[in-house]
């Protein structure tokens, strides 16, 4: 199983120092790249949900790591809004995301969005942060615009707004 | 129309839309461990990991020969500095050195100091024959094989293995002439 027997050299790798934080690599470098990761994954899914499950599992593990190295945009998202329905939801909106900018989708694939991976990511930033939600991405369609927003659903769960309500 | 000047790996580097490598190195890490969850066989993830480079390799070139304006490379010399110089730099933001050539001319090593692939990573004992990195030999042996030579490129030195640097070894197995869809005498 992965993670058993794992890490040797822990203290080793935990040593290094993290000197080259602000190292980038061409956009074009991780399109390439999440490309395959999704075409890889269509290889092994039967629909859409599961295709969006396993983005989102990939994501997740990325968000849990991220966390400490975070600095994950130049620019903050679009929009912060809290939802209106519910207590403990949250949206975070961007017009193009960053994984769905050079993705199409075929029409038989109909509501599949890679914004899952980000929403992975979330995930797992916040729940390494101590803040566990579920997390899903949304597109929302805009008028007069040709591509749809998206949007990344936060809601979080029972402890963590009790909690706030102890703290607050 | 004037030709058109080649470009350093840097210059274009600068030009385009870059993303933070962090991003890069932990999505790649993602795609590994489910190749490793769903495959198992270190064997089989290796070939999965150079099949996706090729894949990628394939479309990367035309990107690749769209941004650095390159013209023709001469010979095979030439091709190595090219990836070593601009190829790498342009998509990975780092350099490597070309350098052990046979005395054909023929095959070279590409030696990487620096790989954004394999950032806080480590192999557990049960990977040990993972090429981490396999993705790279294959998106050369694609975009190559785009450009009519065909290659085989193997592992020599992996840092993930206790060596102090990556190298790749690449073999020139033939050029393949441009065949054109049509004949002009028939």
């Amino acid at each position: 199983m992965i993670g058993v027997g794992k890490i040797k050299h822990y203290t080793n790798l935990l040593e290094k120092p993290l000197s080259r934080g602000r190292q980038e690599v061409s956009l074009s470098a991780f399109a390439f790249l999440f490309s395959e990761l999704v075409q890889y994954n269509q290889t092994q899914v039967d629909n859409i949900a599961e295709l969006e499950r396993r983005l989102e599992d990939a994501g997740y593990a990325v968000g849990a790591r991220v966390l400490e190295l975070l600095c994950h945009r130049e620019k903050v998202a679009d929009s912060l809004e809290k939802g209106t329905e519910h207590e403990d939801e949250y949206m975070i909106s961007e017009k193009e995301l960053l994984v769905n900018r050079f993705i199409s989708i075929p029409k038989d694939m109909g509501a599949f969005n890679c914004g899952a991976f980000v929403a992975g990511i979330v995930k797992g930033v916040l729940d390494s942060a101590g803040f566990p939600a579920v997390v899903t991405a949304h597109f929302v369609p805009m008028e007069g615009q040709q591509r749809p927003r998206t949007t990344i659903l936060i809601k979080f769960a029972e402890e963590v707004l009790r909690r706030e309500a102890r703290l607050g | 129309m004037a030709p058109l000047v080649p470009k350093t790996g840097d210059a274009i580097f600068a030009s385009i839309d870059r993303v933070n490598a962090e991003l890069f190195t932990l999505t790649y890490g993602a795609m590994v461990r489910q190749l490793l969850t769903d495959l198992e066989e270190v064997d089989v993830v290796n070939k999965q990991l150079d099949q996706m480079g090729y894949n990628i390799g394939a479309r990367l070139i035309d990107e690749f020969l769209a941004k650095s304006n390159v013209s023709r490379c001469v010979d095979f010399k030439e091709t190595a500095d090219v990836i070593a110089k601009v190829g790498l730099k342009m998509f990975l933001g780092v350099t490597a050195s070309v350098s052990n050539w046979d005395p054909e001319g023929s095959s070279f090593s590409l030696v990487l100091d620096d790989n954004p692939l394999v950032d806080f990573v480590e192999l557990p004992d049960t990977f040990q024959g993972l090429h981490y990195c396999n993705i790279l030999s294959g998106v050369i042996r694609g975009a190559l094989e785009m450009v009519s030579m065909k290659t085989e490129i193997t592992w020599i030195r992996d840092m993930l293995h206790g060596d102090d640097a990556y190298e790749l070894r690449v073999k020139l197995l033939k050029q393949i002439p441009e065949e054109y869809p049509y004949k002009d005498d028939e």
